[in-house]
């Protein structure tokens, strides 16, 4: 990528603001999962700790139950249902469900693929994403 | 009646600032602002703006226009952030007393405003964009190939593509890869797969079935969002991408 192509670079890519809901999930899903990535990194390493024995084991495991820690925690269990929820809608996107049919279009052209059922889908995922993590905050803090 | 709606369009007429950005390759190391004042009615379009500086303040502002009907696809720039037709944009319409025109993202810059279309038309060329079968309606005992209107409505959307590049402007996957195919010439490719006329379907899936090709498409739909025909190319690769995963035969 060079300066000659006039690309707008990952600052225009990562930038969620300008193109309406559909641009924010695209945005958290790619959040979300290099998220999911680095916690997989992350647990490995954890559960590879067993290898240090018991004690070893448990003294990584503390980390976990610090608030700091639950907040973590949380974040992942967010991002795991929004990543699912919505991975399943564009999933099904790309197969060409739910996108609309073509049809001439009229003025002022909204467009059929950014329709209700997906937007619905999006916000769900948002939603229960929310839900998800109160759960997991309310579990781990109501110990 | 008519006295009312002079004095409701002459309360409008004001003075907004444009801001062009200004770039050379040439000469220039980074893009800069220059700001003009100009006068507006409620139905000023944003390249008429363009062109009164041009005229009135400074002529060396380099734009690329032609029909100023939103048909020959040529005055597509970013205005207050987001990709569009100049000629089909008010400012009245912008709701804001700055208006700031830049050059589109993902194309090389000829210079200020006008942007080189090279590339979108190779990516075009491509996908083989047009009938593609042995046979040919123009040899002199041949007919016409005949299409009910079911079979028309599977691509006419497509068909009014004016090869502006707002959708390759605004898409995600063109920000950050040089070598994706982009969604104008993939809505394209859909448009001639979904033609009943047209026998090169498998040839066509194989070109666009590559690592840059569709399956850089994530379906973020800003594409949709920025098209000023209503051609919906998320839509188009979305069910070409289905013709591919055999959802659709």
């Amino acid at each position: 990528m060079t300066q000659d192509e006039h690309k707008e670079g990952f600052k225009g890519m990562a930038n969620p603001s300008r193109y309406g809901i559909e641009r924010v999930a695209y945005w958290l899903m790619r959040l979300s999962g290099l998220g999911l990535l680095a916690y997989f990194i992350g647990h490995i390493y954890e559960t590879s700790n067993i290898l240090r024995g018991r004690v070893g084991w448990n003294e990584f495991l503390e980390l976990t139950q610090t608030t700091e820690g639950h907040i973590v925690l949380a974040i992942v269990i967010a991002m795991c249902v929004f990543h699912t929820v919505n991975g399943i809608r564009v999933m099904l996107g790309h197969g060409g469900v739910g996108v609309g049919k073509p049809a001439r279009p009229d003025y002022p052209y909204d467009p059929a693929s950014q329709n209700y059922r997906h937007k619905i889908g999006i916000y769900s995922a948002i939603i229960l994403a929310a839900i998800a993590m109160m759960y997991g905050l309310a579990v781990m803090f109501g110990e | 009646m008519a006295q009312v709606s002079d004095v409701a369009d002459n309360q409008y007429s004001r003075t907004k600032t444009l801001r062009i950005a200004r770039y050379n390759p040439e000469k220039d190391s980074e893009k800069q602002f220059m700001e003009f004042s100009v006068p507006v009615e409620k139905w000023t379009t944003v390249l008429e703006t363009i062109l009164n500086v041009k005229q009135h303040q400074d002529h060396s502002v380099g734009v690329r226009y032609s029909c100023r009907q939103a048909t020959c696809g040529s005055c597509g720039m970013i205005i207050n952030g987001k990709p569009r037709l100049a000629c089909f944009t008010k400012v009245s319409e912008l709701d804001s007393d700055v208006v700031t025109v830049e050059p589109m993202n993902n194309f090389p810059i000829i210079r200020d405003l006008a942007v080189k279309f090279e590339r979108l038309f190779d990516t075009h060329h491509k996908i083989k964009p047009y009938l593609d079968r042995d046979d040919t309606e123009l040899e002199s005992d041949a007919k016409e190939f005949l299409q009910s209107p079911e079979e028309l409505e599977q691509y006419i959307q497509f068909a009014n593509c004016i090869k502006c590049g707002l959708c390759n402007s605004a898409c995600p996957t063109m920000a950050t890869d040089s070598s994706f195919v982009g969604p104008q010439a993939l809505a394209q490719a859909y448009r001639y797969v979904a033609d009943s006329r047209d026998k090169g379907k498998d040839s066509r899936l194989k070109i666009i079935d590559e690592s840059h090709g569709i399956w850089r498409c994530h379906f973020a739909g800003s594409c949709s969002q920025v098209c000023p025909k209503g051609v919906d190319p998320a839509m188009g690769i979305q069910l070409l991408r289905g013709y591919m995963l055999g959802f659709k035969s």
